[in-house]
């Protein structure tokens, strides 16, 4: 009986004590109010700030990667709505990008590159609304022009370089774009060795990619052969540090395996600053050595070509400052950002204060070049930066926005970010004179911030207000796999056309009468020039025979806003989208033979459906 | 009768005075901005073009708007419900017109020289004639514009006369048709010819018992 009761006891004690522990666990963390947990906001304010009324203009462009899914994504600010795509390094069938003979050819062998870094090109150091350049992982680079946000060109893989993660930031009158290794490897490529002969035979490489100042035609610069460590970021010096590119590197160590141990170990990685004026003179007086194609300068031969800045540790963004003279470095796996100071860098120099070189290469002495140390929060990124000195850190670990000041060094604010930040991107805020008012916070996580759409989740683009003293988050939006660095340009320093213009068409297929369209034969190779206006696509029908090479050239004579007409013909894995003025040509083997329908995929008017016809091969 | 018919030669002998040849000076001056600008102006709005589509009719040529964009997407439009292309070829008038009316100006600076009454009433008569002539014609293109549909069209419409002066509403489009600066110069010549006649008329009434 007596032992029922304490039993009975027990097991009531037992129930109470879990009670007491359910109702001491919170179930969320300090300060979240929503139920999906995270940054909040005021949302009459924030509402009033973003809402962008039906009909009205954003103030701002984002140009946002679009990381592997290849692309570049456009979007307004502040309504944050998604514009545009750009299709850079991947087919896209909506605008029938990698379909037509060009864009095929543009592409290559590659359907895909990992797109990282959007850098708009600039005068004196301000964005000037012509191109963009982006960089992609396999060594390539890529130019928008802006005046009808198409990509133009598409350069590279560039010889030797690995990796290509450290680009495509450009120097203040976009003499060049550069490229780095973030992978090294034994060059030119196609050598083997092991892993085991890593900090001998595997090199890290730098290029500058000439930008033609007129059309903006890239082409091969300079290269640079650099110690086997991982070159991670970039950023082109400005004013006073105009004639510099910066780059960070990890894996000083030069390890192998095991990164994320074996890479750590140093409490100091370096930041790479290339003089790159140098290095134009000298690839100019054909320096370096042959590698792979291409000639290639060695630090160890030329002095002042490359210095290495200590900065701790592991660093990741290196971001210079609107004045140039302060350097911002941001090791990642630590609490504080270093900012340096470019004339106390120039005077080291000079007194050749260094502390030891890594393969010839001087390095500097941390404590004679730095500013000062921000204890900006955990995990800090990338900076951009506003008016008034104001800078912006993105702290991963701590997954928020710190904001401190250049010169007092003083950490004034922080803003939390849902979740997990990577870069960040504030109005012009990579330029001499940055705007203020809104920046966003690219983030890595976005869970329970919308909807669910199962495992393969977007990723969250946040918009913060920074116009006044405190930091306010307005709005979430939600991005394409998988935005690195956007930037975000005023509005009206872009231009772009809304048709192109029929005097520019040079293409020699193009025809721009219904009376001139039609079919010629050149023995197994037939020519089709092709009109499209609304609401035919004139020839309606061709015939040719199983073997022979055909080309269609379609001209979209149209001269009217919008009036887009596509080109789909079925079975043959054929879509083409040509714009108002526009020719555009594919050119395929009629394997097939068979009925085959076309039709334009583009709806152009009432009577689109019935702009159709047959390409039939006998 | 032959009382009249002195009286009416005297009429048209008489001297124009200064007043007039002044006024006759100006009518031939105000023929200038037909040459310059256009006569007719025809808008058309639809949801889908906010912004209009605009044609300028001048007295030897067409003109759309956007660049001249809008002609073609007029006669894009146009081809759907049958009605032949706006185009500079299909307007007879304009190989003339801009001749007459710089014969009208030679005309009135001669009126102005020869300085009678009966110059004066030449230019008038012939003017107006002209003017009405114009008119009807231009009414006429329209006319046959709106008429002369293809009958293999892919939209039948009825057909329709678009209006000269104002507004009409034609399927999803709002068209504004108004004269412009070059036929209100016409008219001002017009009447300051009117002016003038009535201004010599006054003098060459009150010349006899003078």
């Amino acid at each position: 009986m007596r032992t029922a009761r304490a039993t009975e006891m027990s097991r009531f004690g037992i129930l109470a004590l879990a009670v007491f522990a359910v109702a001491c666990a919170p179930s969320a963390p300090k300060g979240a109010q929503r139920a999906g947990g995270g940054a909040t906001s005021d949302v009459a304010i924030a509402a009033q700030k973003t809402y962008v009324a039906p009909g009205d203009l954003d103030e701002y462009y984002m140009f946002s990667s679009g990381g592997h899914s290849g692309q570049v994504y456009v979007y307004g600010v502040p309504s944050m709505r998604h514009l545009s795509t750009i299709p850079v390094y991947t087919p896209y069938p909506a605008t029938g990008y990698g379909f037509d003979d060009e864009s095929k050819k543009m592409l290559g062998d590659l359907t895909w590159g990992d797109v990282h870094h959007p850098s708009l090109s600039e005068t004196n150091g301000d964005y000037d609304g012509r191109w963009l350049f982006v960089n992609e992982m396999n060594g390539r680079l890529a130019r928008i022009d802006l005046r009808d946000f198409k990509t133009k060109q598409i350069i590279g893989p560039i010889p030797n370089v690995s990796g290509n993660h450290a680009s495509a930031f450009v120097t203040p009158n976009s003499e060049y774009s550069v490229m780095a290794s973030r992978f090294s490897i034994p060059i030119p490529k196609g050598t083997v060795a092991g892993v085991d002969k890593y900090a001998t035979d595997y090199k890290g490489v730098i290029t500058g990619i000439k930008i033609d100042p007129k059309s903006g035609e890239m082409s091969f610069g300079w290269q640079i052969v650099m110690p086997p460590f991982d070159y991670d970021l970039g950023d082109a010096g400005k004013k006073v540090s105009n004639g510099y590119v910066f780059f960070t590197s990890y894996n000083t160590e030069k390890a192998t395996g095991k990164l994320e141990v074996t890479s750590t170990q140093k409490d100091r990685d370096y930041i790479a600053m290339v003089d790159w004026k140098l290095a134009e003179k000298s690839a100019a007086e054909g320096k370096g050595k042959m590698i792979g194609g291409v000639k290639v300068l060695d630090p160890k031969e030329i002095p002042g070509l490359v210095y290495f800045l200590p900065c701790g540790k592991s660093p990741h963004g290196v971001d210079v400052a609107p004045d140039g003279n302060w350097i911002v470095g941001s090791g990642k796996l630590q609490g504080v950002t270093t900012v340096f100071n470019m004339e106390k860098i120039q005077t080291a120099i000079k007194n050749k204060n260094f502390t030891g070189d890594e393969d010839g290469i001087p390095v500097l002495k941390y404590e004679d070049i730095k500013d000062a140390e921000v204890t900006v929060g955990l995990g800090p990124l990338h900076t951009q930066f506003g008016p008034d000195n104001w800078a912006y850190t993105s702290l991963f670990v701590d997954s928020a926005i710190a904001k401190w000041k250049l010169g007092t060094w003083e950490v004034v604010d922080k803003a939390p970010m849902s979740y997990s930040i990577g870069h960040l991107s504030a109005a012009e805020g990579d330029t001499v004179s940055p705007d203020g008012k809104y920046l966003v916070g690219l983030n890595k996580l976005s869970h329970g911030r919308h909807l669910s759409v199962g495992p393969s989740q977007p990723e969250s683009s946040q918009l913060v207000d920074i116009s006044e003293e405190k930091m306010k988050l307005i709005y979430d939006a939600f991005t394409e796999p998988e935005p690195h660095y956007a930037q975000i340009i005023k509005a009206d320093k872009v231009k772009p056309i809304e048709v192109y213009p029929k005097e520019e068409n040079k293409h020699p297929y193009a025809v721009w009468d219904v009376k001139d369209a039609g079919v010629t034969r050149n023995g197994n190779k037939v020519l089709v020039k092709m009109v499209a206006v609304r609401s035919t696509l004139t020839p309606t029908d061709f015939e040719v025979k199983a073997g022979d090479e055909v080309t269609i050239a379609v001209t979209n004579i149209e001269q009217t806003t919008d009036e887009l007409h596509g080109f789909g013909l079925l079975d043959y894995n054929i879509n083409i989208v040509v714009d108002p003025g526009e020719t555009k040509q594919v050119t395929f083997k009629a394997k097939k033979s068979g009925v085959f329908p076309f039709y334009c995929t583009n709806f152009c008017s009432a009577l689109h459906q019935e702009m159709q016809g047959y390409f039939i091969v006998r | 009768m032959r009382d009249f018919l002195k009286r009416a030669n005297a009429f048209l002998d008489a001297p124009l005075d200064l007043g007039p040849r002044v006024l006759v000076l100006c009518a031939a001056l105000a023929l200038i901005p037909t040459f310059t600008s256009p006569l007719y102006t025809m808008t058309m709005f639809a949801p889908q073009y906010p912004e209009g589509l605009r044609l300028y009719i001048y007295s030897y040529k067409l003109v759309g708007g956007n660049n001249g964009q809008d002609i073609p997407e007029i006669n894009v439009l146009n081809h759907y419900i049958g009605m032949r292309d706006l185009v500079s070829e299909e307007f007879g008038e304009f190989k003339w017109m801009p001749f007459v009316i710089g014969g009208f100006s030679l005309l009135f600076l001669r009126t102005l020289v020869m300085g009678k009454m009966t110059h004066l009433v030449d230019s008038l008569v012939l003017f107006v004639y002209f003017g009405v002539f114009a008119l009807w014609s231009f009414g006429y293109k329209m006319w046959s514009y709106g008429h002369n549909l293809a009958p293999t069209a892919a939209v039948k419409v009825e057909p329709f006369m678009p209006p000269m002066y104002g507004y009409k509403q034609l399927a999803n489009f709002e068209v504004y048709n108004y004269p412009a600066v070059g036929s209100y110069a016409l008219g001002a010549s017009a009447f300051l010819l009117v002016m003038a006649f009535f201004l010599a008329a006054r003098r060459a009434r009150q010349a006899p018992s003078a």
